[in-house]
This record gives C-alpha cells, structure tokens and sequence, in this order.
C-alpha cells in the first residue's frame, strides 16, 4: 500500500479503489495518429479528437471534477481529484486536452463567477466537450501581466471589446476564453477586469485567431484579434476592477497553488522512460557523446565535452535530490526555497542540456527535422530552440529571480 | 542497496545539528573569530596556529569525534549525515579545529579494517585527534603517490599540505613500502617527526609539511589505495559539507548587507544586478546541500554509489564556494575588500576548502571516467 492510500479517508479509500477498477477496463485504445508531447501543441482535429473522447470518457466515469459539485457538473465528493489523479498516473493514459481548461479556467469560473454561468460552463468544460484558452498575454504586456491594453467599454447590460492577445495555446479549438483585459485606462491593477468570452462561435466575425509560428518553424500557439466583440455583462468575474485578484486565481491554480485540484491525466509509461530515467536528458548525452564525431574524433574522448557532461549531469542529480530533500523537514532553511526554485530550474537545466548536445553533435548539429542524416531525427537543434518557450513562459526565468529574492532571501522588491 | 528517502536524517540527527549550531555560535561568534584568527593581518607574521583547544576538548567530550567511528570499536552510530550535519555547522562557523582531519582519518582507518587500525580507532574514540598525512610535493591526490618511504621497517621522506597538522596529536601516514603503499599511525610527538609549517592563505586552519627521519610508526593498512578508495567519498562528502555551511553563512551575510546598505537611494538588493546574482548563490548552495546529503546517505545506506555521488557533491561544492564568496566580495563593496570585514576568514577557508581532496575539474574527470568510461587511447 502506497503512503498515499494509507492516509485516505473511507470516501478516498473506496473511491481509489473504484478509480482502479475503473482503469483497468476502460484505457483507451491505441491512438489513430501521432499524438503531441504535450496538450499545448495539439495542431489536428484526429489528435484533439481522440483526446476529447478520452477525457470525456473519464469525465462520464467521475474521475474528472471530482470536488466540483453537482450541480456544477462534478462529482461532489470530498478532496478526490488527487486520488484519481494518482490512479490514472499509475497506469498509461493520454493525457486529457482540455488543460487550460481544467487548470486554470475551471477554478477561476467556480469562485468568480455568477452561479448560473458555473452550471452553465462548468459541465461542458469538465467533459472536454468545450476546450478553453486563456487570453492574457499581449504584445505590450508580457512579464509585466498587468500593462494589458486590451479594452471594454460598457454599452448597458454589454460590452464591447477590442484588443490583441498573443501566444494564446488552443485558441484554434475553443469554445471559451478566460480574458483579462482594461476597464479603466486610469488605474493600472484597479482598472482591470475578467470576463469569460465566446470564441468560435464569434470566429470570422469580431474575432480573428491566427496562427504564431514558433522559432522551430512549427505552430502551437496563436494570437487573437477582438474586433468590437460583444459579451453580455453576465459573462464577467466579479466586480468591475477586480481583474486582477481573479486573475490571482487563475496563476495560484496554474502553479499548483490553489484551492482546487486540478485533474491531470498522462500516465508514466508511455513516454516517460525514453532517457532510462533522466528527467532532461543529460544521461542521453552520454550515448549521443560516444557516437558523434567533433573535428574527426569521438566526442566522448573530448576532455572539454566530457566535462561539461558532468556538469549538466550533476546539476539535474541536484535537482532531483532537492525534490528529495524538499520533503525532509530537518533539511530545509526556509519552506518555499526549494518549491520556487523548481520552474526555473528545470527550464534551464532543459535547454542547457539541450544546447550542449547541439555542440556534442558537432557538425551534423546543423541538420535539421527534414534531413535523413540529422542526428536523433534533429530532436536536439529543436529542442534547444523549443526551450526558449519554457524559460519565458510562466513568469520569464528573470520574474522567477525577483520571486526567489524577494519572498525568500527577504531583498527588496525591484517593481 | 537502496537509500530511506529522508536521507536517514531523523530526530536524532536534528537535535545533533541545531546543539551543534547553537554551541559553534555561542562559543566562537564571528567577532570572537576574527579577534582570535586575524589579530595579526601581516603576511610575514610568525606561523604560529591560533584556535581554542579548550572548546575542541568540549566537542570530544560532547562526543562528536566518536560520530565517524564505527560502533564496534566505541563509535557512535547515527550515520555520515549526522557527520555531514556537523561539519556543515562548523563550516558555518568557519570553526578552527582539527574536526574534518580526524574525521578523515575515522573514516580510512575504518575502510583498512585491521586489528592495528582498529586500535587507532579506540584513540580517537577515546579522543585522541589525528590527521591523514597523504598528499606528495607535486599535490597528487592519487592513492598510489607519496613522498614517504619505509626503510628499514621505519618511516622516511615528507608527507606534504597536512591539515590542521599543529592540532593533532597522531597522523596516519601514506608511505611506500618497495612495490606495495600502506598506512602508519604514529603519535604526532613520536622522535624523528619535525614539522615545517606553511604560511597558507586560509586563518581557520593550519597546514604543514611533515617530515620523517627514520620514524617507527604502527602498520595499520598494507593495501592503502583499497582503504583509500573506500573511504575518501567520505572525505570528499564531509569537506563539501563544511562549504555548504560557509557559504549559507556567506550568503545570509551578504543578503543582510544588501537590505540595509543604500546607494542611487536605494537599498543594493533592489537592483536586479545584486539581487540575481544572490538567487543564483543560493541555487547553488541548495543543489551542493543535496547532493552533500545524498552522498553522505550513499555511504550509509548506498556503498556503490558513494563515489559517483560524493565526486558529484564535491565537483558542486568547489564551483558553488568560487561564486559564493567572489560575490560576497564583490557585493559588500569598499568595505568587502578590508581586514576589518568578516567576510575573508570565510572567503580564505572556501579557497582552501576548493582545492582540498581535488577541485570541481579533478571531480567531474573522475566522475566521467565512472559515467561515460576511460578515454580511448
């Protein structure tokens, strides 16, 4: 018995059970098409439909929106949703579509909006039968969230809102958009406000989602021009001006920091594994090491190349002893340090690890996805460029060092 | 074997740490230090080693050097993180003592596993302090090389850079014996010994070159690079223990004057160019603390991984101590490049801890050399 199951409460221990069962009968088959390493890079409608047929699935079985209640189209149960979640990552799952969805949205609709929008929403969002995006970012407002310019003026029970928001992942699939956007030009935090918007059923007409192409050349994200979309007053959180404690909501909830459990499906086995272990893939280096040549000789040989190894392999050793360490109370020096370090590191320590195979390669380090002779299928070029993404996103890793210095070192805030 | 996942670090080794702190900050608070340490700022001043070897006596009577003697020959057995805790807390102290040296030693006598040796261990369980004489003239950290010869069934030639040599009453001798090298263990006073002090750069500590003239010495180990190469994780471990310490010392230290020193009108920690920099110290000091607990579990619990992890905690040590004390340097200013300045007792011990049992580079080739294999011929 796991440590888990031997804290669960009589509601936790049979429904754990229940989830088992449930597993063990009802895995999905084998999928149609090629799936993405991640739900945010879904580009086909064979991909998002395989998944939406997953996620609904376990949406029917009751082990998506455990703790939301009835009415609003969960389970009603009590502090399940990490129950199932262990379940369905014990064993190998797809993972669900809906991530922005379940993750953020769902939360920041069921503290901040009207009851009626929650049973409204809720349902369709927790079934995966409606994807959600997220509109917060925008040309002007990247690290700094609050500088959003995107605009609704009030037109009695409407808005009417025009604006540009960017790097919006699944815009080309939702239903829904959570929207932080301006209702008063004079005060930065106290003029914003959130609104839950319609999307495609508005496409083509005041919204227009366009593709971004990423600096690998694939798409994945995109951005979305609001052309005076009008949305009923109904649709906002909260009050006028409180944007941003909603929007709190949202980024406590998309770190893991929030009241609610987010479900999460995409067992261990499928792709984990592929780098016997290594999390960012530093032991790989080693066998990319002994078979690529740098200036005619076997990398592997070269002192410089082999330090370096090392040096990338200590540091992910390092990160996942402090994982360890973070869980032993006598270890620590102050409870967030470790937790808040973990963005940052891992991102880096990814494209570190990333760039440095680019090197080890060598001269075929140039090839590229379309060439026969690229090595490991010119994944390691690609995943140093895809990397940026990691290290900017979520707070850019230069954000995540005001964090760390300021809420644990104690310095004084920079802005 | 497989490790416990709190490291082994229980009750036990908590209440060990927080005396441990509580006792190195009472007894010898940094002003203490600098006026015992640093009184004499001249670079040609007598070489004469200033510590308190009445607050050393406290610590064996508190029972601390039986922590690394195994529990079969009078030792205490709360493991190496207990160990680890401590040298981390004397580290923090920038504590003057002959601790890690007769660590070390507990730790290669315990690997030679001989009757001989294991008398030397009842020594230091009975309090007996001991260094390892083992590193030749050219600073080979390789188990095969010594200065030190047996002739005769006697001990002859110089054992070079031999910690805290002035505080210690026994040192166990590397010495070559015709094709075989094997360890002594001989008192510190014993007639034939002359010690030649090093003027070194480091106030907490001493170091010496220890020279034989026709020496008898107890054999403890016949095949030293065996007991060598079992026990120096353990010295590895424990010296980047020590720098975790200091340079959590040096970080807090640091952080403290950049919250109260103002410049532009603002306090220095505002401006992201000191306040990045000192997240990144801490980074580093929180990935060495890990893999220092790692390695000290892998010693208890993990024997096959105790090099790899310990080469691992030390390569991270050695590279994190640089960066943790040019920046506390750098970011205490004017007054971060004076005597008066605490900051260089710990600066002067991290320099020395670097170097000490092989620097970052020396342990990332041998962790190479176990991960990826030799380097074709």
């Amino acid at each position: 018995m796991s440590d888990a199951a031997r804290k669960d409460t009589p509601e936790q221990a049979e429904f754990r059970q229940y989830c088992r069962d449930w597993l063990q009968d009802n895995l999905p088959p084998e999928p149609p098409v090629r799936l993405p390493l991640s739900p945010l890079e879904i580009m086909t409608e064979p991909q998002l439909h395989y998944l939406q047929d997953w996620q609904k699935k376990a949406y029917d079985a009751g082990l998506v929106g455990c703790d939301y209640p009835v009415d609003c189209g969960g389970g009603g149960r009590n502090d399940c949703q990490r129950v199932a979640n262990a379940e369905i990552a014990a064993v190998r799952t797809p993972f669900f579509p809906n991530v922005i969805g379940l993750g953020m949205a769902a939360p920041t609709v069921f503290f901040h909006a009207r009851e009626d929008k929650k049973r409204e929403l809720l349902p369709r969002l927790l079934s995966g039968e409606d994807i959600w995006c997220q509109g917060f970012s925008e040309p002007g407002a990247g690290s700094d969230l609050a500088s959003v310019q995107t605009f609704a003026e009030r037109k009695g029970d409407k808005w009417i809102i025009n604006g540009h928001k960017v790097w919006t992942s699944l815009a080309h699939f939702a239903e829904w958009m959570i929207l932080l956007l301006r209702t008063d030009k004079s005060h930065k935090y106290d003029g914003l406000s959130y609104f839950v918007v319609p999307i495609r059923s508005e496409l083509g007409k005041s919204i227009t989602v366009r593709p971004l192409i990423k600096i690998t050349g694939e798409t994945g994200f995109n951005e979305v021009i609001f052309d005076n979309l009008e949305v009923d007053d109904a649709y906002r959180l909260d009050e006028v001006g409180k944007g941003w404690q909603v929007a709190m909501t949202t980024l406590a909830h998309e770190r893991g920091a929030g009241e609610l459990v987010t479900p999460r499906s995409g067992g261990r086995g499928k792709s984990a594994g592929k780098e016997s272990g290594s999390v960012f893939g530093s032991s790989a280096l080693v066998d990319l090491a002994k078979t690529s040549f740098r200036n005619g000789k076997t990398a592997a040989d070269d002192a410089v190349i082999r330090d370096r190894i090392m040096q990338e392999m200590i540091r992910e050793e390092g990160f996942k002893q402090s994982s360890r360490r973070a869980r032993v109370q006598g270890l620590q020096d102050h409870p967030m340090r470790i937790p808040l370090q973990n963005k940052l590191l891992m991102t880096e320590i990814t494209q570190d690890v990333a760039e440095l195979a680019t090197e080890i390669e060598g001269a075929a380090g140039s090839l590229y996805l379309a060439d026969p002779n690229a090595p490991a299928g010119g994944r390691w070029p690609m995943a140093y460029m895809n990397s940026f993404g990691m290290t900017i996103a979520a707070g850019a890793n230069e954000v995540q060092r005001n964090i760390l210095g300021e809420r644990v070192l104690g310095l004084p805030k920079s802005k | 074997m497989a490790q416990p996942t709190n490291f082994g670090f229980g009750e036990e080794q908590v209440m060990l740490r927080d005396s441990a702190r509580k006792f190195f900050q009472d007894s010898l608070p940094v002003d203490k230090l600098h006026a015992l340490v640093a009184a004499d700022p001249d670079p040609h001043r007598p070489l004469v080693t200033q510590w308190a070897p009445e607050l050393w006596q406290q610590m064996v009577d508190l029972g601390w050097t039986m922590l690394a003697v195994p529990e079969r020959v009078g030792g205490m057995d709360l493991g190496a993180v207990a160990v680890a805790a401590l040298c981390e807390e004397s580290g923090r102290a920038a504590f003057p003592s002959p601790l890690l040296a007769t660590a070390n030693v507990s730790y290669i006598l315990a690997a030679a596993n001989s009757t001989a040796a294991d008398a030397a261990l009842e020594a230091i369980a009975g309090g007996a302090a001991a260094t390892y004489a083992g590193i030749d003239s050219r600073g080979s950290w390789e188990y095969a090389d010594t200065d030190v010869e047996v002739r005769d069934g006697k001990l002859s030639g110089t054992a070079y850079y031999v910690q805290d040599a002035q505080k210690v009453s026994q040192f166990l001798v590397k010495a070559r014996n015709g094709a075989a090298v094997e360890l002594y263990w001989v008192a510190a006073d014993a007639t034939g010994i002359a010690l030649e002090i090093d003027a070194i750069v480091d106030l907490t500590r001493d170091q010496a070159r220890v020279c034989f003239d026709g020496v008898t010495a107890e054999l403890v180990a016949t095949d030293a690079g065996a007991a060598l190469h079992q026990a120096m994780p353990a010295l590895w471990t424990m010296v980047a223990a020590d720098m975790v310490g200091a340079a959590e010392w040096q970080l807090q230290t640091t952080v403290e004057y950049a919250r109260v020193r103002k410049q532009f009108d603002r306090e220095l920690g505002f401006f992201q160019a000191v306040k990045h920099p000192l997240v990144n110290v801490m980074l580093e000091i929180d990935q060495t603390k890990s893999l220092v607990y790692n390695a000290a579990c892998a010693l208890d619990s993990e024997p096959e991984a105790a090099a790899r992890t310990a080469h691992m905690a030390k390569a991270s040590a050695s590279d994190m101590a640089a960066y943790a004390s040019s920046r506390s340097v750098q970011f205490h200013g004017g007054i971060g490049f004076t005597w008066e300045c605490y900051i260089h007792l710990y600066f002067k011990r991290q320099m020395h801890n670097q170097m000490l049992w092989g620097d970052a580079a020396y342990h990332r080739a041998k962790l190479a050399d176990l991960v990826i294999g030799p380097v074709a011929a």
